[in-house]
């Protein structure tokens, strides 16, 4: 069984070759895979989709560089959607290095749908204190957030003349890569019923599964894969949708390494090969 | 233009990692960190001191600003083996708060209303059968982390099954998980090819 302790023995390099290659050239070459809608991305969609002009949509993209291949495109497409179905989005962030990128989405998505700053968005920037941030837009959004990002006083902003709580807004959508989902479905929706719509990280997505059950939130839009969706739902092709192939071919790479490897490993135990595996090796 | 191949070089450097550690990385390591530690420290002075404590102070004259301040100096008394006394009375004034504001949360959204989800009537249809399986894996999971009585009998064998529901869940969250790290490769290479080499169309 020479050949199953070669196997075992392979150098890890190769395979991040491999997972490079399945990257690169769906990239290079597009395979243009149909994205399929899940259930959970719909009700996302359709959740917003249902809200009248005009109505008032609390956005808080809590993410920061490390996460932002999955919520950047997911900020983008749900900003996009907004914009087009003519909702006034108020903008957060509670991540320090949220600040740019939540600014660059807000621009990006403005500039792709004609939307204006303070008429049909505005941008609060970060504010320190998840749970007091979440308690404190509930009793008087003024009192946490006198200005903007820019610093213009709330009161001269045109779309915001008569907002100061959550109950002048029709939705909240929670954009996040941490705990911080934890804390909106606590505070913004168990305290003060806001319905929530949350998009999340794909590691995250599984944990929010039950939520969706309880109709605690309305829709969930978990990583690239859901970022794709949305995108696909919006008729627009962005970063997510563009990914897509490669993330496809990379999974089939990761399956058949899991087959191969685990394979491998079962015949040489059969073959009754007590050696551990060379160091390196994929079952390191 | 810079800062674009500042970006890509760091990228490249993080990912010579993979072939082995190396002064390079290292070098990318270091320098996010302290970026890191500076920005937060730039942030957090801009937009927590600034305004909630230096504005209401100086132009507000609020003195009451001054209690959560001295409160927070406190907790920089830990610097010190003699002041982790001083640090603790902030702690316990902050443990008391969150308290306070997080339990009633999180019993309504993580227990109660789970638990009111969890025995709901079961809907009609092929729905009936998710709505059962979800009732059967809360209650075999619940058997299996119940550890007061012998993993035997009938709390046994719902105790295995509640394994198995566990395995599956686990299961998915692998899944998702290698998709999460996938998504972040293929970031790094949209840049690499877009935005550095210009071979992807922008």
């Amino acid at each position: 069984m020479t050949w199953v302790r070669r196997l075992l023995a392979i150098d890890r390099r190769i395979i991040f070759l491999l997972v490079a290659a399945g990257v690169i050239l769906p990239l290079l070459h597009p395979l243009n895979l149909p994205v399929t809608v899940t259930p959970r991305v719909k009700a996302a969609y359709e959740a917003i989709d249902a809200l009248p002009s005009g109505s008032k949509v609390l956005i808080s993209m809590d993410f920061e560089p490390d996460i932002m291949a999955e919520l950047m495109p997911m900020s983008v497409a749900v900003l996009r959607h907004c914009f087009r179905k003519h909702l006034q989005v108020i903008a957060m962030t509670l991540y320090p290095a949220g600040t740019g990128l939540g600014e660059r989405a807000l621009l990006q998505a403005a500039k792709a749908e004609g939307a204006t700053k303070n008429k049909d968005y505005v941008w609060l920037g970060y504010k320190s204190g998840f749970q007091a941030v979440m308690i404190g837009i509930g009793e008087n959004l003024r009192g946490m957030y006198p200005v903007d990002f820019y610093g213009t006083p709330l009161d001269d902003i045109p779309m915001m003349r008569g907002v100061n709580s959550y109950r002048q807004m029709a939705m909240m959508v929670n954009l996040s890569g941490s705990s911080a989902t934890d804390y909106w479905i606590q505070f913004a929706q168990g305290r003060f019923h806001e319905p929530l719509v949350v998009g999340c990280t794909a590691v995250m997505a599984t944990d929010y599964y039950p939520y969706l059950s309880s109709r605690q939130i309305l829709g969930l839009i978990g990583g690239m894969k859901g970022a794709a969706e949305y995108e696909a739902l919006i008729d627009t092709i962005g970063e997510a949708r563009r990914g897509m192939d490669a993330q496809s071919l990379v999974h089939l790479i990761v399956v058949a390494l899991v087959i191969v490897g685990n394979g491998a490993l079962f015949l040489s135990r059969r073959a009754g090969d007590a050696g551990g595996p060379a160091a390196g090796s994929m079952v390191r | 233009m810079i800062g674009t191949w500042i970006a890509a070089i760091l990228t490249l450097c993080v990912f010579s990692f993979l072939y082995k550690d190396n002064p390079f990385y290292r070098f990318a390591e270091h320098l996010f960190v302290g970026a890191s530690a500076g920005y937060l420290l730039a942030v957090q002075w801009q937009n927590v001191l600034i305004p909630n404590v230096w504005t209401p102070l100086t132009k507000g004259h609020d003195l009451v600003v001054l209690i959560p301040l001295a409160l927070g100096l406190m907790m920089l008394a830990r610097i010190w083996e003699k002041g982790s006394g001083i640090a603790r009375w902030s702690i316990a004034f902050y443990v008391g708060i969150y308290s306070g504001v997080a339990i009633p949360g999180y019993m309504q959204a993580q227990i109660f209303a789970q638990l009111a989800d969890a025995a709901k009537p079961w809907p009609a249809g092929w729905a009936a059968v998710s709505s059962a399986l979800v009732f059967f894996g809360f209650l075999s999971v619940l058997a299996y982390f119940f550890f007061s009585l012998p993993h035997r009998g009938v709390h046994g064998a719902g105790a295995r099954v509640g394994i198995y529901f566990l395995m599956v869940a686990f299961g998915a969250s692998f899944g998702y998980t290698v998709m999460a790290r996938v998504s972040l490769l293929i970031a790094r290479v949209q840049f690499l090819l877009r935005d550095w080499l210009h071979i992807l169309p922008s």
